[in-house]
């Protein structure tokens, strides 16, 4: 598919000699929902903010829809609409002044019927004359929605759009993402709610002390690095996991009635049937036996602690 | 050119100052009518007339000299840090706009809202004094000029400024003491050889003799050295401004 980022070789070190990016390589496919993910201070919103033009980049280059975002960054910029993580708003302004003034100046001319249409859809109508200070936090990062959104964008960041924000929201939200996913909108997400990158994007990058853990295609990621689990209800209570089956590393649940075994989907030989034959050694019964896929918020720990 | 994010930022300027138009405009008026009260009526009168002005006619040059500099330098300094304060700056930074065009709306509105109370003091002047304005092209070139050349400055302190104290410190220490001590009351042949010579120093001193010089004829300092300084400091602020925007120096990180 064709990328419409073209992120390369780019780093960032601060004036305090934090470097907040290592040559990090990126593309970013075009109509495609892409979450970064990462913990806190790992460089998330430096990208963001250097491939929008807020941030400074040390090294390398970024074009956007092959436009350079240096050279040509009138056409570069004109295509992103950017939810920046931080409720940043004019307190004095109402809801339709401040996103008519998001589509002036991102160079567009006035049109009332699509703010109007942009407002309906995160419900934020019935609050259009309202002034930005009466609003509740929730509807702040509404209206950061609607003004990134007021001037059509091609490619739309949202950086944490829903920290602090309540259910009814985020699945509103979500309902516009995929909304716009629809229209050919790009969607560069970053979230802490890890379940939300599971549930939205087609791709997922880590990103973890500045550096590009891993980028991949969500399922081929859960696919490769996920571990399963295989869970055995026992027929009868154990104190402790036998000593013979020490080599399959189980683990026995508090109440003594669950031995979980977790294995690696990719390897050659996953060891079920090993198990399975040293149970019946051991004299060990099941009644039941269930396995489960590791979460997206599992692989991301992992890869986290990997990279400390 | 993106004329729309030009009066995106312009509009966005001009509706604060009419949500705030009582401390925009009434304040300034009000307290420039207490001037022509206090230095213009009670202690005027007792003042000789100066180059053949009444004295109270005399000062209305440079008070509007002084309101033109201050409201230039807050407003625009205002405009440009409030952003920076609350973040918002970050939309104006991923826009598609050129330098140019975010000096066009910041500037342009603070020296608009400048240009408009300069005129409005002239006007309440009106009531309290007989006016003339012997070269009123000079006179608004040199309104404009001034309005936009401090609103340059104004927009630099903004920038520079990384908190609320530094946003008052340059117009308080700087800005105020220049235009107290630039001839904005008096005539520059009053003051003892040593301080005229030291006055010269002053560039409100060529601001406001210029702009005395549009209304009636008679200035300090002569008005092509007033015309060529402003222009020498308006050219200043271009290159300082410019360099911000190269570096980007306390817009971005």
């Amino acid at each position: 598919m064709e990328s419409i980022i073209s992120v390369s070789n780019v780093s960032k070190t601060y004036a305090s000699g934090f470097e907040a990016l290592k040559r990090i390589d990126l593309e970013i496919r075009r109509g495609e929902i892409f979450a970064l993910l990462g913990p806190n201070g790992a460089g998330k919103t430096t990208l963001i903010g250097i491939v929008c033009g807020i941030v400074n980049r040390t090294a390398g280059s970024v074009t956007v829809a092959r436009y350079d975002i240096d050279r040509d960054y009138r056409a570069a910029r004109s295509l992103i609409g950017l939810v920046p993580q931080e409720l940043t708003t004019d307190a004095f302004e109402t809801v339709w002044d401040t996103v008519s003034f998001s589509r002036g100046l991102f160079g567009k001319p006035a049109d009332p019927a699509h703010i109007e249409k942009v407002l309906r859809a995160l419900s934020l109508w019935d609050k259009k004359d309202s002034r930005m200070m009466t609003l509740s936090g929730g509807m702040k990062r509404r209206v950061l929605i609607a003004k990134a959104l007021s001037h059509e964008p091609r490619i739309l960041f949202l950086d944490e759009p829903t920290a602090g924000v309540d259910v009814e929201l985020r699945k509103d939200l979500w309902g516009v993402v995929r909304g716009l996913k629809e229209e050919g909108v790009t969607i560069i997400l970053t979230t802490h709610y890890i379940e939300e990158a599971e549930e939205m994007a087609d791709r997922i990058g880590v990103i973890n002390r500045g550096e590009l853990i891993v980028v991949e295609e969500k399922a081929a990621l859960i696919r490769q690095l996920g571990k399963k689990r295989l869970t055995l209800e026992l027929h009868e209570r154990l104190e402790a996991v036998p000593p013979g089956l020490d080599r399959h590393h189980l683990t026995l649940s508090r109440d003594g009635r669950e031995l979980v075994y977790t294995y690696d989907t990719q390897a050659q030989r996953t060891g079920i049937t090993a198990l399975l034959r040293d149970l019946s050694e051991a004299g060990i019964r099941f009644r039941d036996l269930a396995t489960s896929q590791s979460s997206l918020e599992e692989i991301f720990v992992d890869l986290v602690r990997q990279g400390q | 050119m993106n004329l729309h994010a030009v009066r995106a930022i312009y509009g966005f300027e001009m509706s604060r100052t009419r949500r705030t138009l009582l401390q925009s405009i009434v304040s300034p008026v009000i307290s420039t009518s207490l001037y022509f009260v206090v230095f213009g009526a009670a202690i005027g009168q007792r003042i000789p007339e100066i180059d053949g002005v009444s004295y109270g006619a005399f000062i209305v040059p440079g008070l509007i000299m002084l309101m033109l500099l201050t409201q230039s330098v807050s407003n625009a300094s205002f405009g440009i840090y409030f952003p920076k304060f609350t973040g918002t700056i970050y939309e104006i930074l991923s826009a598609p706009v050129s330098y140019f065009e975010v000096l066009l709306g910041y500037v342009g509105a603070a020296a608009s809202k400048s240009i408009i109370l300069g005129l409005i003091v002239l006007a309440t002047a009106g009531l309290f004094v007989p006016l003339r304005i012997e070269h009123p092209v000079w006179m608004v070139t040199f309104l404009v000029l001034t309005a936009v050349t401090f609103s340059l400055l104004g927009f630099i302190i903004g920038v520079w400024a990384d908190g609320f104290e530094k946003l008052q410190l340059v117009p308080l220490l700087i800005i105020m003491p220049l235009t107290f001590l630039g001839g904005t009351f008096y005539s520059l042949d009053a003051l003892p050889p040593f301080w005229q010579y030291a006055s010269l120093f002053n560039p409100v001193v060529y601001l406001v003799s210029g702009f005395r010089w549009s209304f009636y004829g008679v200035s300090d300092v002569s008005v092509a050295i007033s015309f060529s300084t402003t222009l020498a400091f308006l050219a200043l602020c271009i290159v300082v401004v410019w360099r911000i925007f190269a570096t980007g120096y306390r817009l971005k990180t």
